[in-house]
C-alpha cells in the first residue's frame, strides 16, 4: 500500500468504514510509516475534538410549525369528518347525497387553510431581502407584459397610486404547487402581495378577510380569477385596497 | 375516499421526515450559508419530499431528503447571481492542494486547541463546496459513506477522497489558525 493511498483509505478506518481485511491492510501500512502514523493520530485527535462540539443547527421553531401548517392536517379534523361521516352514512338516500355536499364543503374549508397558509408563506417569503419582485416597475404598461408567456393566466395589473397604493413591480410564485403571479403594492412602508392564479369557477365570490400569524387575508374570485391580497395593513386598509382594485378593475372591464 | 388518503399519507410523512428537520436544516444552513435561505430551502425541500412521497422507496430517509435539498439548494445557487458555485466536481484550486503536508520537521502530533463551535463552523465554511458538503454529512450528519454517496450521487470511492481532502484542508486551516493565534 503507498502513502497516498493510505491517506484515504485511514479515514475509512476512523470511521469504521473498512473491512477487517483492508483494516489491517491500513494498520499494517500504518505501523511501518512514521508519516502516516503521525497522520491518523492527527486526523484521530481532530475527529476527536469535533465530536466534542456541537455543530450541528436547530431548526427555528417558527420554520417547523410553517412546515407542519403545509402539510395535510390529520389529528383533529379527522375524527370530527369520520363521525359526520358516519353520521351520513347511517342516513337515507337523500341525507348520502346532502353528505357529499357537506364533505365537499368540508375539504374545501381544509384546502383553503392550507392554501391560506401557503399564501401567508409566499407573502413573508417575499418580505426577505431580494424576493419581493423579479420584475420592478410602477407601470402597469411595463409589468402587466411581463408576465406574458409566464402564467397561463395574465393577472390585472393596475395602478392604484392615485387611490394611494403605489405599483411596486410583479414576481412570478408558487401556492399549491402551481406557479401563479404576485402582483406588488406598497402603502407607506407596508407591502400588499396581490396572488392572481386561475380557477375553473366564474362565479363572483365576495371578498372574505382571515387572518393567520398576524398578516391579513383578504380573498376573493371574480371572472375565472381567484385573488388574494396579504399584507401586514390593518383589515380596513386591506379592505379598502381590494374595494378600489375591485372598482378599477371593473371600470377597466367596462370602459 | 382520496382526502383520507392524503391525510393518512400526511401522517406518515410527518412520523417519517419531520424528525429529520435539524439535520436538513443543518446541512441547509452549512451549504447556504444563510439563516433564512436555509430555512425557504428547507421549507421548499419539505414541500417537494411530501409531493414525492409516493415514490419513496427507503430504506434510509435522510439521505432521500439531503438529496431533495441539494436540488434546492443548488436551484439556490443558481438564483444567487453573484455566486453561481452549483455543487459539482469542478477541477478546481482545491483539487490541486495537496491532500498532506510533510511533516517530518514536527513528527510528534500537534495537539488542536479545542475552539468553540463558531469558530470550528467558520473553518468548515471555508472548505470549497463537494468537500463541504461531504465532510457535513459525514462529521455532522452522522451519514455513513454509502449513504453519503446516494444523498450526493456519486460512487462510494469519490466520497472517500473528497472526506480525506476535507479533512487534510480542514486540518491545515486549523494549523493555520493555531500559528496566528500564538
Amino acid at each position: 500500500m503507498t502513502c497516498d493511498e493510505a491517506r484515504i483509505l485511514l479515514h475509512a478506518l476512523l470511521d469504521n468504514e473498512l473491512d477487517a481485511g483492508h483494516a489491517r491492510e491500513v494498520e499494517a501500512h500504518v505501523a511501518g510509516c512514521p508519516n502516516c502514523t503521525v497522520e491518523l493520530a492527527a486526523q484521530r485527535e481532530m475527529q476527536r475534538v469535533l465530536a466534542d462540539t456541537n455543530l450541528r443547527y436547530t431548526a427555528p421553531a417558527s420554520l417547523r410549525s410553517r412546515i407542519e401548517a403545509s402539510l395535510p392536517q390529520a389529528q383533529r379534523q379527522q375524527p370530527s369528518r369520520r363521525a359526520v361521516l358516519r353520521g351520513f352514512a347511517m342516513g337515507s338516500a337523500v341525507s348520502a347525497l346532502a353528505a357529499s355536499g357537506v364533505v365537499a364543503v368540508v375539504l374545501r374549508q381544509d384546502d383553503q387553510q392550507r392554501i391560506l397558509s401557503e399564501v401567508v408563506s409566499a407573502h413573508l417569503r417575499s418580505l426577505q431581502a431580494g424576493h419581493l419582485t423579479d420584475v420592478v416597475s410602477t407601470d402597469q404598461h411595463t409589468v402587466k407584459p411581463w408576465f406574458n408567456g409566464k402564467l397561463d393566466v395574465a393577472p390585472p395589473v393596475i395602478d392604484l397610486t392615485a387611490q394611494g397604493f403605489t405599483l411596486v413591480g410583479g414576481r412570478l410564485d408558487y401556492i399549491d404547487a402551481r406557479a401563479i403571479g404576485a402582483v406588488v403594492y406598497k402603502r407607506r412602508q407596508h407591502v400588499i402581495n396581490l396572488f392572481v392564479s386561475q380557477t375553473a369557477s366564474t362565479e363572483h365570490r365576495p371578498p372574505k378577510t382571515q387572518s393567520m400569524q398576524g398578516f391579513n387575508c383578504r380573498r376573493w374570485g371574480d371572472r375565472g380569477l381567484n385573488f388574494w391580497a396579504v399584507s401586514d395593513l390593518g383589515a380596513d386598509e386591506l379592505a379598502e385596497f381590494v374595494d378600489k382594485f375591485d372598482a378599477a378593475m371593473k371600470a377597466n372591464v367596462e370602459g | 375516499m382520496p382526502a383520507t388518503d392524503d391525510v393518512q399519507k400526511a401522517q406518515r410523512f410527518r412520523e417519517a421526515a419531520l424528525p429529520h428537520l435539524d439535520d436538513v436544516y443543518t446541512l441547509a444552513r452549512y451549504l447556504l450559508r444563510d439563516a433564512s435561505d436555509a430555512e425557504d430551502a428547507v421549507q421548499e425541500c419539505y414541500l417537494r419530499a411530501l409531493k414525492h412521497f409516493d415514490s419513496y422507496r427507503g430504506p434510509a430517509m435522510k439521505p432521500w431528503l439531503f438529496a431533495i435539498l441539494r436540488n434546492v439548494c443548488n436551484a439556490e445557487y443558481a438564483r444567487r447571481a453573484h455566486r453561481p458555485t452549483p455543487i459539482e466536481d469542478t477541477p478546481g484550486a482545491a483539487e490541486q492542494t495537496p491532500l498532506w503536508q510533510e511533516t517530518e520537521a514536527n513528527p510528534e502530533t500537534e495537539v488542536l486547541r479545542s475552539r468553540d463551535a463558531g469558530a470550528i463552523r467558520k473553518l468548515i465554511d471555508t472548505l470549497a463546496e463537494p468537500f463541504k458538503e461531504t465532510f457535513v454529512l459525514r462529521e455532522i450528519n452522522n451519514l455513513s459513506y454509502r449513504e453519503i454517496a446516494e444523498a450526493v450521487g456519486v460512487p462510494v470511492g469519490t466520497v472517500m477522497s473528497r472526506l480525506a481532502r476535507a479533512r487534510a484542508m480542514l486540518r491545515a486551516a486549523w494549523m493555520a489558525g493555531e500559528e496566528q493565534a500564538r
